[in-house]
C-alpha cells in the first residue's frame, strides 16, 4: 500500500549538497514526522518523495517498485501544501474534485466521492463557496479533502499548520491524527515544530542539515536521545546542557537534564542559584535559574503555585537516572 | 478619521482636480456638439448657420462610413487578438529561468518606446517595401515574388504594425500576473495528475483572466483612435481608413467641421457600444 524506502538518496542544488546520501524507511500506515530546524533539508526531501524535486543520486521505492524516475502525478502519493495552494478560481466542489477530473472519472463517480470527503471533514455545507471565502481551517480542510479524494498511497504534508493560529492548530493536529487512524494509510508530514512531531508521530526524523540525526519513536527519542542536537531539540521546554567540573564529575563532556526532571526546593538541595524570570502557567511555573558556577541559565519545571519569585534564592536537585551523558563529540555515552 | 469636517476639506481640496478634469472632458464634447449642428466650412464661408441633424445624416449615409467602422473594428479585434495571445505566450516564454532575462525583457519592452509615426515609418520602408524591403529580399530569396504589403495586403500590414507596437504593453502586464502566481498551484496541479497543457488552461489562463481583461480594456481605448500609423503608410487608403481617419479627412482634407463633428459624435458612441460589449464580456474578471 503505502511503503516509502530511500536509498541512498541525494539532493544537490549546483555545488551545494542539500542532502547527503540518506536510508530512510517507511512503513505501511505510519504516521512519519520529519522534523529540524528551518532549512535543515526536510521540505526538500519531501518534495523528492513527492517528484516535485528530481533526486541527484539514489533510488526511492514505493511499495517495492522504482518509483525514481516516476514523474509527481503516478507516485500515487497526494501532498498538502503550507500555502494549501488550492485553486481560487474553483468552487471547493470544483478544487476537490479537480484530481479525479484530472484522471477522468466520470462525473457521478467524481460526486460520490467528492461527497464522501467533504462529509468526513465537515465541508458539506461550503461545498459552492470558493477558497477565498472560507477560513484557515476550512481552507486547510480543503486541501486535505483534494489529497483524500485520490485515494493515495501516502500523503505528504508540507508544514500544514504554520499558517493557522494557536488555537486552530491544535485543533488540526487532533484532526489530522483521527484522519490517520481512520484511513490508516501512510503519512508523512514536515513541521519544524517539535510539539507537532511528539503529539502526532509513530516516527520522528530528527534532521539536520540534510543528515538525519535520529529516528524513534516520540518516547525513544525523549528517552534516548542519540546526540546532544536530539536531546536539545525534543522536548519543550528544552534540555538544559552543563559543562565543565560538574559533567565531569559523571564521567562526560557535557550532561543534560530536562526542566521538568528537576526538583525545585528553596530551602536544600544540589545546586544554589538565584530565579531570574519566571513564567506561571498555572499548571506549571518555568523557572531560569542562575545557578553559581554555572555559564548559562537553567530552565526548571516546578509545580504550579511555587511561591519563588525574582531574585530568591533557589536549590536545585536533578534526578539522577534522568541525567543524560554526552562526549566532546555530542553524542550519547550509554 | 472621516468626520464630516475631515470630509468637507477633502472635497475641497480634490475640487481643482476634478474641476480641471471635467473642463477638459466638457469643454471639447461641448464644442463638438455644437460644430456638429452647424454648416460649418473655415475656407468656404466659414459659419453658415444651424442645419439641425443634417451633418449627421450625411455622415451616416455617406458611402465610406459602414466601411470604415468595420475597418476600426477589424484593427481592434485583430490586434486585441495578436496581443492577447502572443503576450500570454511571450510572459510565459519570459517567466521561464534563463540566461540575460534582464536583458532580454527590457528588449522586449523596447517597441513601446518607439513613437507610432516612427514604427509605422520603420516598418513602411524597412519591412515592407517591395523593392529594397527585407520582408521583400526575403520573398526573394526564398524564390517567391515580394508582395507589395501596404496595397495588396493594407489590413494585415496595419493589424501587424500596431500590434507589434502593442504586443511590449501586453506582454508586461501579463508578465507580471503570471511572477503573482503562486508556484505552490502549479505543483499542486500537478502532484493532481494534471499534464503541462492542463496546467495551462485549468490554472494559469485563469489566473490571468483578470490581467487579460485589464489589456483588453485598455488597448480598446487607445486602438479605437488609431491614426498615426494609417496616416504615414497608406493614407486611408485601401480600405484602411477607420473612423478616426475618416473624421480627420472630413475636417481637415474636406474642410468641413460640422460634418467632421457629426462623425465624432458617431466614434463616441461606437466607443460606447464597443465598452458595453467588453464589460458585457470580459468585466465580470474584474470583480471579487
Amino acid at each position: 500500500m503505502g511503503r516509502i524506502v530511500l536509498e541512498k538518496v541525494s539532493k544537490s542544488f549546483g555545488d551545494v549538497e542539500v542532502i547527503p546520501p540518506l536510508d530512510l524507511e517507511i512503513n505501511d500506515g505510519e504516521f512519519v514526522v520529519f522534523v529540524g530546524p528551518s532549512g535543515c533539508g526536510k521540505s526538500t526531501l519531501l518534495r523528492l518523495i513527492a517528484g516535485l524535486e528530481d533526486v541527484s543520486g539514489g533510488r526511492i521505492l514505493i511499495d517495492g517498485q522504482d518509483a525514481t524516475a516516476v514523474p509527481p502525478a503516478k507516485r500515487g502519493l497526494a501532498m498538502v501544501f503550507q500555502s494549501y495552494a488550492l485553486y481560487p478560481h474553483m468552487t471547493v466542489r470544483k478544487n476537490i474534485a479537480f484530481p479525479l477530473r484530472m484522471a477522468g472519472l466520470d462525473k457521478a463517480e467524481q460526486d460520490r466521492r467528492v461527497e464522501q470527503a467533504a462529509e468526513v471533514l465537515n465541508l458539506t455545507d461550503y461545498l459552492d463557496r470558493r477558497p477565498g471565502q472560507l477560513s484557515g481551517g476550512q481552507r486547510q480542510r480543503v486541501a486535505i479533502g483534494r489529497a483524500i479524494v485520490r485515494e493515495p498511497a501516502a500523503f505528504l504534508f508540507d508544514e500544514p499548520l504554520s499558517n493557522l493560529d494557536a488555537a486552530l492548530r491544535v485543533g488540526m493536529r487532533l484532526e489530522i491524527s483521527e484522519l490517520h487512524n481512520r484511513l490508516e494509510t501512510t503519512m508523512i508530514y514536515v513541521t519544524h515544530d517539535q510539539v507537532e512531531a511528539m503529539t502526532m508521530a509513530d516516527k520522528i526524523v530528527v534532521l539536520q542539515a540534510g543528515v538525519i540525526e535520529q529516528v524513534g519513536s516520540p518516547l525513544e527519542l525523549y528517552r534516548a536521545p542519540r546526540n546532544k542536537f536530539v536531546a536539545g531539540f525534543i522536548g519543550s521546554p528544552r534540555m538544559n546542557f552543563i559543562e565543565g567540573p560538574e559533567a565531569e564529575k559523571h564521567g562526560a563532556h557535557t550532561i543534560g537534564v530536562r526542566p521538568e526532571h528537576i526538583a525545585a526546593s528553596p530551602s536544600e538541595g544540589l545546586w544554589k542559584g538565584t530565579v531570574g524570570v519566571s513564567e506561571h502557567l498555572g499548571s506549571d511555573t518555568f523557572f531560569h535559574v542562575h545557578v553559581d558556577g554555572f555559564a548559562e541559565p537553567m530552565t526548571v519545571r516546578a509545580g504550579g503555585e511555587v511561591g519563588l519569585r525574582h531574585g530568591d534564592t533557589i536549590h536545585l536537585t536533578p534526578e539522577e537516572d534522568k541525567i543524560h551523558r554526552f562526549d566532546a563529540a555530542g553524542l550519547r555515552i550509554a | 478619521m472621516a468626520t464630516q469636517h475631515s470630509r468637507s476639506v477633502a472635497r475641497l481640496m480634490m475640487a481643482p482636480a476634478v474641476v480641471l478634469l471635467l473642463g477638459w472632458m466638457l469643454v471639447p464634447l461641448t464644442m463638438t456638439l455644437y460644430f456638429s449642428f452647424k454648416k460649418y466650412l473655415p475656407l468656404r464661408g466659414g459659419d453658415l448657420g444651424w442645419v439641425g441633424f443634417d451633418n449627421y445624416i450625411r455622415f451616416v449615409t455617406s458611402s465610406s462610413f459602414w466601411p470604415s467602422v468595420q475597418a476600426t473594428l477589424v484593427i481592434v479585434g485583430g490586434v486585441l487578438a495578436i496581443t492577447v495571445v502572443l503576450g500570454v505566450l511571450l510572459a510565459l516564454l519570459l517567466d521561464q529561468p534563463m540566461w540575460g532575462q534582464g536583458v532580454v525583457r527590457i528588449l522586449v519592452i523596447a517597441p513601446f518606446f518607439v513613437m507610432p509615426t516612427v514604427s509605422a515609418l520603420v516598418w513602411k520602408n524597412m519591412f515592407m517595401d517591395p523593392v529594397n524591403g527585407l520582408f521583400a529580399h526575403l520573398w526573394r530569396f526564398f524564390g517567391a515574388e515580394p508582395i507589395s504589403w501596404l496595397s495588396e495586403a493594407s489590413m494585415p500590414s496595419i493589424v501587424m504594425i500596431v500590434s507589434w507596437q502593442w504586443l511590449p504593453f501586453a506582454t508586461l502586464i501579463l508578465l507580471t500576473a503570471i511572477q503573482s502566481l503562486d508556484s505552490e498551484q502549479l505543483e499542486a496541479a500537478e502532484m493532481d495528475g494534471a499534464p503541462p497543457l492542463k496546467r495551462f488552461f485549468f490554472i494559469i489562463l485563469p489566473h490571468l483572466s483578470r490581467a487579460i481583461t485589464i489589456v483588453i480594456l485598455i488597448q480598446t481605448i487607445f486602438l479605437l483612435s488609431v491614426f498615426a500609423e494609417i496616416f504615414v503608410t497608406t493614407g486611408g487608403a485601401f480600405g484602411t481608413r477607420t473612423l478616426t481617419y475618416l473624421i480627420y479627412q472630413r475636417v481637415l482634407e474636406s474642410q468641413n467641421v460640422g460634418l467632421g463633428s457629426a462623425g465624432g459624435v458617431y466614434a463616441i458612441i461606437l466607443a460606447n457600444i464597443v465598452a458595453i460589449f467588453l464589460m458585457r464580456i470580459v468585466g465580470k474578471n474584474l470583480d471579487a
